[in-house]
């Protein structure tokens, strides 16, 4: 068995995980991170896409509102090229007790998050498809982040550093010698191999997975509440800021422009699996429901996907098991060697991704001290690989990209503006095979058609590239269209449901993908 | 609804886009030109990434030609067209309108200036060293069909008769062209309605703004319409009058597209005038289908080509026109089924999309052509100037036949 050696393993490649071997590297400290999927495939990669102010805390939880506005003025100097400065409003519509906006502004005005009132009739020049009936308007700072973008960069600038990223890896035992965590045994899911990674300590960044994780270490307690939220993407921006209802935290309350669509999030629901990604048809009315509220006309408008997330909600024993939002969103650091006198094990959960960085920030504190070394955190300052320029994103770049070479670059995804050249580059540095890893790097098939005319093309170019057989080609499209088909089908209706019948022709009545050979 | 809630709207049709591609295969400025990128990508698709308030990147939509064809033949009723004018309109906002377009998008203002010195304005227009000027200090291409000022207008003649006293009433609205330019058709519309027992009252009007947006220049163009359908409501007294026009791309707009294109769907005066105006084509065939239209035509023993032009197309009528030219005994027409003519209003004389507005009516000059036809007949006065100026036949409304079938004389030319 291939051992390795390194100062820290870090178990989980989503943002929080990703930004502690963003965070330690910079240390000069020498990091392996371990995934069992792909990066972000996790709970980070399925969130709304939001950046907080703080304005939605700013009443029920201050110091998680002083936590953001902190946090989003970080981010935005170091992933601008992750973010868009779309800006927030928190919106009093007819359905929102009216009282509860000075409370929002006091609130704001206590926690130190920038909030300007503004006319309705200004809300309404601005975000032309809110409700009319909306009587009072608050501006505030939220803006979003694609989060895949961000915690690639976070991986990257690591392996800058010589950290060690390795995905589709899962963690099938603890190392521990005594009271003292050694590091972990991996498997290598695509190649099979098992290997151990020797640690001097070993951080559990696994969200609502650490307590599988903690229990693998033999450590007792660690319960994290997994809290299931889902989230609908429709099928372009009807709104271009985060629009936010002007009440205490409910329900389908936030409607987030990420990249070409926007998402509405999202529910609760306690679940004893992380794992679980059930969407209940009642979840989903309710939702469309919900939209109407802020959106009138929400209902016809045309819902893409849907997908669930599930929520690493630390224990607190004051809560009822039900309603999984009143358990704490602050984040949990625990430091076994201080609760549990475990040496070489920290793990960090709950939180949001918002305050990824300050999570991570504390977390490396942890391994230091646990080290007996003192090393300067960076990352408040040091921008991340590709936002260095400090310059946020913006939407229509893919489409003044496309604009500058109308005629010589060839788009295999049409609706996410994906260019062949850009696919091809993304096969020969990842060396994926997997169409859907591919996916959440340039977001291929994420459009409209949700690879309906995309993904036989990208197909097409995977197997030229990488002399790849055809068997395994069309296993990479079935599993890319059986993928998609799962966010899909528990929103089918309308025009989603005229594009599923096209895609059904194409790939049933054209390729007949049932029967290729594999 | 503020029309910028209305606009949102209208957008949001872009969700119904299955990309089926049939659009991009009807559009005939995508086949012509490598500088537009087709109407799915430059409407639905493009309209993904475009943010209220940031700036536009895509100057390729500047050569939608805005025939509409896409819109017309999208199965999902996608606005494409209409998108796509949106987008143009930003991004004529953006980058300033050029002194050209200021120029060719007002008739009214030309038509005024020109028609009192039409025979000076008409040889100027027709020398080739202004020509080659006009190409360079305007960008109006050098080739380009232009049309000749008639030297006098139709309202001056409309307003020197009255129509006979009937019941049944129309209001006219013959549009800038027929006002400075074709002033005999106007004068053929009132002789064949007066023929068929209306009385045709000619309100003052303008231009109804449709060059202005198309061109882009959103807020001209809504004064522009809104000014027209006032003065033609103004005239709507009785539950029954309504409102006839022979130019087919104004009434078009009058119909829908500034309801659509300019967010004016819930102004009541435009959407009276909307219900209430017709095709002049559309309306004569409604009179025959109810059995009240005359037919007292005489043979015409001859060929005739007929191009129903893109704008008369998204009236969604069908081709009035060619039923009632079968109407009349022994006139041999001959259907063309080219989709466009390439002039899209103004887009055809453009400098830089002459050549593109030539490519696109190939098709349809050819067809002309192989057609044996000494005479075209088609409803838009812009694409009868094309496809004169491309065949070298002459090109006349559909009515000039029906004004001769009914033996109806000679107007003054």
């Amino acid at each position: 068995m291939v051992t390795l050696t390194t100062d820290v393993l870090v178990i989980g490649g989503g943002a929080t995980g990703a930004g502690v071997a963003w965070d330690a590297s910079l240390r000069g400290l020498d990091v392996v991170l371990v995934e069992r999927h792909d990066l972000a495939q996790g709970t980070s990669g399925r969130f709304h896409g939001m950046i907080h102010s703080g304005g939605r805390y700013a009443v029920k939880d201050p110091l998680a509102a002083r936590e953001c506005i902190a946090e989003n003025r970080i981010l935005r100097r170091i992933a601008a090229d992750c973010m868009e400065d779309t800006g927030g409003l928190f919106v009093t519509t007819p359905h929102d007790d009216p009282a509860f906006a000075e409370r929002f502004a006091q609130g704001c005005a206590q926690t130190g998050v920038p909030c300007e009132e503004i006319t309705p009739a200004q809300a309404l020049r601005e975000e032309p498809r809110l409700h009319p009936g909306i009587s009072r308007a608050f501006r505030v700072p939220d803006a979003n982040i694609d989060v895949w973008k961000t915690v690639w960069a976070l991986a990257h600038g690591a392996q800058q550093h010589g950290a060690r990223i390795l995905t589709y890896h899962a963690v099938t035992a603890i190392l521990r010698d005594g009271d003292q965590v050694l590091g972990a045994r991996v498997h290598d899911q695509r190649g099979g191999e098992d290997l151990e990674i020797r640690a001097r300590v070993t951080v559990n960044a696994t969200g609502a997975w650490a307590g599988r994780i903690a229990e693998l270490a033999g450590i007792e307690g660690v319960r994290v509440f997994p809290g299931r939220g889902i989230m609908i993407a429709m099928n372009h921006r009807l709104v271009n800021t985060v629009v936010n209802r002007c009440q205490m935290p409910t329900d389908g309350d936030i409607i987030v422009p990420i990249r070409t669509v926007s998402v509405i999030g999202t529910t609760d629901h306690h679940t004893d699996d992380p794992d679980d990604q059930t969407v209940e048809q009642r979840e989903v009315d309710q939702m469309l429901d919900d939209g109407e509220k802020l959106v009138p006309g929400f209902r016809q408008a045309r819902a893409l996907r849907v997908w669930t997330g599930v929520r690493p909600l630390f224990e607190d024993a004051k809560a009822a098991d039900t309603d999984t939002r009143d358990v704490t969103r602050a984040h949990a650091l625990l430091d076994h060697e201080q609760r549990d006198a475990v040496n070489g094990f920290v793990t960090i959960t709950g939180g949001k991704l918002t305050t990824f960085r300050l999570m991570a920030e504390q977390t490396v504190d942890a391994v230091c001290r646990q080290l007996g070394e003192t090393r300067a955190c960076t990352t408040a300052s040091e921008p991340l690989p590709g936002s260095e320029r400090r310059e946020h994103y913006r939407l229509g770049e893919r489409l003044a990209r496309k604009e500058a070479d109308l005629n010589g670059e060839q788009l295999i995804c049409e609706c996410e503006m994906v260019s062949r050249q850009r696919l091809e580059q993304v096969i020969a540095r990842t060396g994926s095979t997997d169409l859907d890893d591919i996916r959440r790097q340039l977001r291929l098939g994420m459009g409209p058609c949700q690879g309906g005319f995309c993904i036989y093309r990208a197909t097409g170019v995977l197997h030229a590239r990488d002399g790849l057989g055809a068997d395994q080609a069309d296993a990479s499209l079935m599993a890319f269209l059986q993928e998609r088909w799962k966010g899909v089908w528990p929103v089918l209706h309308g025009d989603q449901l005229r594009q599923a019948r096209l895609d059904e022709w194409i790939f049933h009545g054209v390729l007949d993908v049932e029967h290729l050979p594999r | 609804m503020s029309d910028l809630a209305e606009l949102a709207l209208l957008r949001g049709s872009l969700d119904h886009c299955i990309k089926c591609t049939i659009c991009e295969t009807a559009c005939p400025v995508a086949a012509a030109t490598p500088l537009f990128p087709g109407p799915k990508y430059a409407g639905p698709q493009s309209e993904r990434y475009r943010v209220l308030g940031e700036p536009s990147v895509d100057a390729s939509v500047d050569y939608c030609s805005g025939c509409g064809i896409c819109s017309q033949v999208c199965p999902q009723g996608v606005k494409i067209a209409e998108i796509n004018a949106q987008a143009r309109d930003k991004l004529k906002r953006q980058r300033g309108v050029p002194l050209r377009d200021r120029i060719i998008t007002r008739p009214t203002w030309l038509g005024r200036v020109g028609t009192p010195v039409a025979p000076l304005a008409n040889l100027t227009l027709r020398l080739r060293p202004t020509r080659v000027l006009a190409q360079r200090l305007l960008g109006v291409h050098r080739d380009a069909a232009l049309p000749r000022f008639a030297g006098r207008r139709f309202s001056r003649w409309a307003a020197a008769r009255s129509s006979p006293r009937s019941a049944r009433r129309v209001v006219y609205f013959h549009g800038c062209g027929t006002e400075y330019y074709e002033p005999w058709e106007g004068e053929k519309v009132v002789a064949i309605l007066e023929h068929n027992g209306f009385e045709v009252i000619t309100p003052r009007q303008d231009c109804c703004g449709l060059p202005l947006q198309s061109s882009g220049l959103f807020d001209d163009a809504r004064k522009a319409v809104l000014k027209l359908a006032r003065a033609l409501a103004a005239h709507l007294d009785g539950e029954e009058t309504i409102i006839v026009g022979n130019a087919t791309s104004c009434t078009l707009m009058l119909k829908r597209e500034a309801r659509e294109i300019l967010a004016l769907s819930e102004d009541p005066t435009l959407r009276l005038v909307a219900e209430r105006t017709y095709d002049i084509c559309e309306l004569l065939l409604e009179l025959h289908h109810r059995g009240e239209l005359r037919t007292d035509f005489r043979a015409l023993p001859e060929t005739v080509a007929y191009h129903a032009p893109c704008q008369q197309q998204g009236h969604w009528i069908g081709k009035p026109a060619l039923e009632l030219l079968e109407l009349i005994p022994e006139l041999d027409v001959r259907e063309m089924d080219a989709r466009c003519c390439g002039i899209a209003g103004t887009y055809g004389i453009k400098a830089e999309k002459y050549e593109i507005g030539m490519r696109v009516g190939q098709e349809l000059f050819s067809q002309v052509q192989a057609s044996g036809a000494a005479t075209v007949a088609c409803d838009s006065e812009t694409c009868r100037w094309q496809i004169a100026h491309a065949t070298r036949r002459e090109a006349v409304h559909p009515i000039d036949y029906l004004y001769r079938a009914y033996g109806l004389g000679q107007p003054g030319v």
